[in-house]
């Protein structure tokens, strides 16, 4: 068992055209660090140089939003789907 | 150049008008990697303001999943001003250009700020102009608009600058 990652188009250059990929970690973070281990990139796309979630990328843990529990600290664990999706808004 | 089918235009300028003063907002799915905008999806300003809008996030997982499941990507990108010009806002701009956006996404804008009783249908005097966002440059491309995308392309174009 992994935590099985969606994609989002753009960001496939970084995982060889891949909708999906496989990673692990206790938390968001670590899966992040898990993931740009095996495809070099993704980690800088997500998240700032401050150590925050990108502000303009939504990332979900099965169907919750991670900015409502706990961003980068959010738990996860086998068998968790994470979808990744650009913020749609603007003024 | 974007090219969308008549119906999608006019689906597209009614949502605006509808929305009126608060900015209107939704997506045109299609095929995924090409440029045909086919399927019409008006979403839920979340912010209902006249000066922002968001997609939900919630309404943005399932937008997302549905397309995911149809082989779809948003190949249109369209909301409204209500009191300015139709032409990408810095906070627009700022979104378009985020990590995670598709540059090839054709990021549709209208205009209500003067609109009438009849303005908005295609034909009247209506902004609806079509940009491409990269790396926070803006161009704006040609909108033509063809008769229909379904049953094959029919001759009557009309193309608006």
């Amino acid at each position: 068992m992994a935590i099985e990652v969606r994609i989002p188009t753009i960001l496939r250059t970084h995982t060889g055209g891949n909708k999906t990929v496989q990673g692990s970690g206790a938390t968001l973070s670590a899966l992040i660090d898990d993931l740009d281990a095996q495809h070099s990139g993704l980690k800088n796309r997500l998240v700032t140089e401050e150590g925050k979630l990108h502000r303009f990328v939504n990332v979900y843990v099965n169907d919750e939003d991670v900015r409502f529990t706990g961003a980068l600290d959010t738990q996860v664990k086998d068998g968790d789907s994470v979808t990744i999706l650009p913020a749609v808004a603007g003024g | 150049m974007l090219r969308i089918d008549r119906a999608t235009y006019d689906a597209i300028v009614a949502h605006a008008r509808e929305d009126h003063p608060d900015e209107a907002c939704g997506v045109v799915a299609g095929p995924e990697g090409t440029e045909r905008p086919e399927r019409f999806v008006p979403m839920l300003n979340a912010a209902r303001s006249p000066t922002f809008y968001e997609f939900d996030s919630a309404d943005l997982l399932r937008l997302y999943r549905d397309m995911d499941d149809r082989d779809e990507w948003p190949v249109v990108v369209y909301h409204s001003h209500t009191a300015t010009e139709a032409y990408p806002s810095r906070t627009d701009v700022g979104y378009a250009s985020g990590p995670a956006a598709d540059p090839r996404t054709h990021y549709v804008l209208v205009s209500t700020r003067h609109h009438e009783e009849q303005t908005g249908l295609a034909g009247d005097d209506v902004e609806f102009r079509s940009f491409r966002i990269v790396d926070g440059e803006v161009n704006e491309e040609e909108v033509e608009i063809v008769e229909s995308y379904l049953f094959g392309h029919s001759p009557t174009t009309v193309v608006y600058d």
